[in-house]
């Protein structure tokens, strides 16, 4: 590696420049990062270690992002401004109608009321904001400072539905609770208080609900056509453009798919216990995936005709798009890939997605993924692979180093790192305004890899071509 | 993306159900116009950020220092992506994770084992800790926590700051200066030292990483070195890298602003440090006898004005021909497009500091800032507003503690030429169909918001442009004829 100390001004000396295998692991977290065929021990499932820089939020913010696609609730956040306001319109998920949740409203608690108690403005603001916006419901969500001053935000709810006649849901989710995904948990928690309290008249044999499909740029819609095509009704979308009726009458659909499994999978178990709907893990990233959600709910309702329709539709579809897919799959053949993402069904369906495209995963990691959930991965994914569970910025430097990747998939805070380092990369998350899901997803996906991944502006980055610096250092 | 795909996109009939200039914050949850009393208790829409961010903006300007927030580790990571968003930068910021154990019985234990980890892993030459709203309420001792920990690694460890941020007290802004205070604290020994007649220190308020190597490029001009505080102008916006860095090149380093006492004078930029109880400006003043020259952002030419006559003051010298010549420059672009900007209107929102100068400047050229927000609550906002604006505040509404509804509800009402600000403000430009000229901070929707120069002539003159151009532009989009030449 050529000194880079000759490229940077005197006063910019590189006091932290490094390649990966100069950056180590912290020592409580060696047993989460895992290479294939190693043999090693492997831990998920824990909390963040402190001063680790996890990519991780907090309790809240899942709850936070789980309820946010309900479109005609009133969501309010207790607590000081912080929490809500960085969330405001961020998200890339669609209503087809209301644009209520789209807006942040908060109690914006001030020092007298972390001294005094904030139920009187909690109240206040519910009311008011009710009176306002005639939501069909309101979800109150508890931050850190409210789990510590002790506010009764369920007899404020309470008292707020008794003069409004409007349901007003706790969502129990103070920051410290633990990681996003205790925060998933009361998100459900508090969905669930919806659910059962209408009527499921008209509801078909033949119906699901879809939980964990966040309705990205429309994803929820792509995937409900799909489902309408072979003949299933779709009762409840819940959590992509959601609406709170539909959430009422969900205990009436035969089957609960799954997407999201970390953020979902507590809501479903709750409507299996309660009403006994059993649920599937599916996903619908890739055309494997999306074409095995489709086969296997077929398969549950034992229709023969969903089932042709089915096979009709996914011929159909896959039909359309692979004389592209093979064209996109020429350009990216032996590309290595890097994958950092929320959950791990989403893992799966990526790894299986790259491998489509011609390309290897050499690091996979999720932020919230399980046991069950990394043995799968790991039997996916092929020898050296390296696994790592809630990452970090330089853990995952290291191995974008060390495996010399061409592209990087994650969400904003894993752009930087990949781009500082001429790595080209894909967006997954839920800012993205591209829809990613369904069989059209994938060409959407191809392209988005395609475009960065064979983007000329790769030759000027110094890492990926040493002349690129040498007119600096010459000079 | 290939043509099929964006078509069938655009077919997508749900997609496009999403209108245009839909009301987000006065239509109801049926898609009906709301109606009835005004929410007031809650905030609708913040027009600020909360005070850790601010903090952690300062530390990212400390050469080799890692911001650490004390407290849950969703604020590190809402920070982080709200300003990698912005400046598409490296941003990390560690935090001490809190458990429901810690928010009980203290988070003493995870933060010695954070700030452990830390060190492990960032190699520091300083770590920035800056408390949240729950280590605040928990009453965590962060003086004696720091002290237990610095006492144990000894003198070579490296050296922890602190500073007191739960969102309750106060902004983003807030947070920003408070900051500064602290790392002043820290490391300037409060006895008063030789003075290097060349050396200045210039603290800025939230500017754009361009307005930071200005500020450096402006003080060379008077042949002053400054110690600018902070400095995130590389650390923020940084070139493309050939290894990975820990954490980025560049900031301030740590003894250059040991050296603060020493320097001859402090300009500190922002009408509201020149009001505050105690700021970094004032105390170098007070302990070091550095002579303290508030001023305003040096947006404007009378502002601008200024800040040079500070830079004469203190240098002796006159102000060089580079900068009359742009100045020069200023005024005759001021002339030649005066008729275009007459009578203008603006709404004009952020930071309480940057609203004010935004005002003065646009007050100068003819356009009237009929609505001025800012989200922060600071004491006598609006009798310095008042003071800057030229031709007085008769006509204009001075809103502080403002959000975004209420905002909206007098952009509707005076319907401005263009809005002025972060780019939260965008879904009011929709609806009311009107430019917003982005500044200020946050800016996700557009690149290069690091690059954006405001202060002095040549910012202002960029600004100008911007500003002469949106009205030009609009003019000629109007138009139903479509000119060509205007």
């Amino acid at each position: 590696m050529p000194d880079s100390t000759k490229t940077l001004p005197k006063e910019i000396s590189p006091v932290s420049s490094v390649n990966g295998t100069d950056i180590g692991v912290l020592t409580d977290r060696t047993e989460q990062v895992w290479t294939k065929g190693s043999g090693k021990e492997f831990s998920c499932d824990k909390k963040s270690t402190a001063g680790s820089v996890t990519q991780r939020a907090c309790a809240f913010c899942g709850s936070r992002v789980v309820l946010y696609p309900i479109a005609d609730a009133l969501h309010v956040v207790h607590g000081p401004i912080g929490c809500a306001v960085y969330n405001w319109d961020i998200r890339g998920s669609l209503s087809s109608g209301p644009q209520l949740h789209r807006n942040s409203f908060s109690t914006d608690l001030a020092e007298k009321e972390v001294i005094f108690g904030g139920e009187k403005k909690l109240k206040e603001s519910l009311i008011e904001l009710i009176q306002y916006y005639k939501p069909k419901a309101a979800f109150v969500y508890s931050t850190c400072i409210v789990g510590l001053i002790g506010d009764d935000v369920e007899a404020i709810c309470r008292s707020v539905k008794k003069e409004t006649g409007i349901d007003c849901l706790p969502v129990d989710s103070p920051g410290f609770k633990g990681t996003k995904k205790s925060g998933y948990q009361a998100a459900c928690e508090a969905a669930y208080k919806l659910v059962g309290t209408a009527s499921t008249d008209g509801i078909s044999k033949h119906s699901i609900n879809l939980l964990g499909e966040f309705n990205i740029a429309g994803e929820a819609w792509m995937i409900r056509r799909y489902f309408e095509r072979i003949g299933v009704q779709v009762v409840s979308t819940i959590t992509g453009d959601g609406r709170v009726d539909d959430l009422r009458r969900c205990h009436g659909a035969s089957l609960n798919l799954v997407q999201c499994s970390g953020s979902m999978t507590h809501l479903s178990h709750l409507l299996e216990k309660d009403h006994g709907i059993p649920m599937k893990r599916v996903s619908f990233f890739g055309f494997e995936d999306t074409a095995r959600a489709l086969y296997e709910t077929a398969e549950h309702f034992g229709d023969p005709e969903m089932m042709r329709k089915a096979e009709e539709l996914v011929r159909e579809e896959i039909g359309k798009y692979v004389p592209e897919i093979k064209k996109y799959k020429k350009q990216l053949k032996g590309k290595k890939a890097a994958l950092y993402v929320g959950g791990a069904f989403k893992a799966f369906s990526l790894v299986l997605a790259l491998r489509a495209l011609g390309m290897k995963t050499v690091l996979a990691g999720t932020q919230t993924g399980n046991v069950e959930d990394y043995n799968q991965l790991r039997e996916i994914c092929d020898p050296g692979t390296v696994i790592v569970d809630d990452s970090n910025p330089l853990e995952l430097a290291k191995f974008v180093l060390e495996k010399d990747v061409d592209l990087f998939i994650g969400g904003v805070k894993e752009r930087p790192i990949a781009y500082k380092l001429g790595v080209a990369f894909c967006d997954h998350n839920h800012e993205r305004k591209i829809p990613l899901a369904g069989f059209e997803g994938m060409m959407h996906f191809a392209d988005e890899v395609a475009k960065s991944v064979l983007s000329p502006v790769w030759k000027f980055a110094p890492r990926r071509n040493r002349a690129a610096g040498s007119l600096m250092t010459n000079a | 993306m290939s043509p099929e795909i964006t078509a069938s996109l655009d077919n997508n009939a749900e997609a496009n159900h999403t209108s245009k200039g839909i009301c987000q914050d006065c239509t109801t949850a049926a898609g009906e116009p709301a109606s009835g009393p005004l929410p007031e208790a809650a905030t609708r829409n913040a027009c600020k950020l909360c005070a850790p961010l601010g903090a952690a903006m300062v530390y990212k300007g400390i050469r080799g220092c890692l911001p650490f927030l004390h407290g849950s580790q969703g604020c590190a990571t809402y920070i982080r992506r709200y300003m990698i968003s912005h400046f598409r930068e490296p941003v990390d910021i560690a935090s001490s994770s809190f458990s429901e154990d810690d928010a009980i019985y203290g988070g003493a234990r995870n933060f010695k084992v954070g700030i452990d980890n830390v060190v492990q892993q960032y190699q520091p030459e300083m770590i920035g800790v800056a408390t949240t709203c729950l280590s605040e309420t928990i009453g965590d001792h962060m003086i004696g926590m720091i002290k237990s920990y610095q006492d144990n690694c000894g003198p070579d460890g490296a050296p922890l700051v602190h500073v007191s941020t739960p969102a309750y007290t106060g902004t983003h802004s807030d947070g920003f200066f408070a900051t500064i205070l602290a790392v002043i604290k820290h490391f300037v020994k409060p006895e008063a030292t030789e003075q290097q007649e060349k050396q200045i220190n210039v603290l800025p308020s939230m500017m754009s990483c361009a307005d930071l190597r200005h500020l450096r490029e402006l003080c060379g001009l008077y042949g002053l070195d400054c110690t600018l505080l902070p400095d995130y102008e590389a650390t923020l916006e940084g070139g493309s890298w050939d290894a990975y860095h820990r954490i980025s090149p560049g900031g301030t380093p740590i003894d250059e602003i040991a050296d603060m006492g020493s320097a001859s004078a402090t300009l500190e930029l922002g009408h509201t440090q020149a009001t505050a109880k105690e700021s970094g400006g004032s105390y170098l003043e007070k302990h070091c006898g550095v002579c303290r020259h508030s001023l305003a952002w040096p947006l404007g030419i009378r502002l601008s004005d200024q800040f040079f006559t500070s830079l004469s003051q203190i240098s002796g010298q006159k102000m060089p021909a580079v900068l009359s010549d742009e100045r020069a420059r200023l005024v005759d672009a001021y002339v030649d497009a005066h008729k275009y900007v007459a009578g203008k209107t603006a709404v004009v929102f952020g930071e309480p500091d940057l609203v004010i100068a935004l005002a003065a400047f646009l007050s100068e050229i003819g356009i009237r800032p009929v609505v001025c927000a800012t989200g922060s609550k600071i004491k006598k906002w609006e009798q310095v507003l008042a003071s800057e604006i030229e031709g007085g505040i008769a006509d204009v509404e001075a809103i502080a503690g403002a959000d975004h509804a209420r905002l909206a509800e007098s952009a509707r009402r005076v319907t401005p030429d263009f809005l002025i600000g972060s780019s939260k403000g965008y879904p009011i430009a929709r609806e009311l169909g009107i430019p917003l000229i982005r500044t200020g901070f946050p800016i996700h929707d557009r690149i290069g918001s690091q690059r954006q120069l405001v202060v002095g002539y040549r910012g202002t003159q960029q600004m100008f442009d911007r500003v002469v151009n949106t009205i030009l532009e609009t003019k000629q989009n109007d138009s139903g004829t479509g000119y060509s030449y205007l």
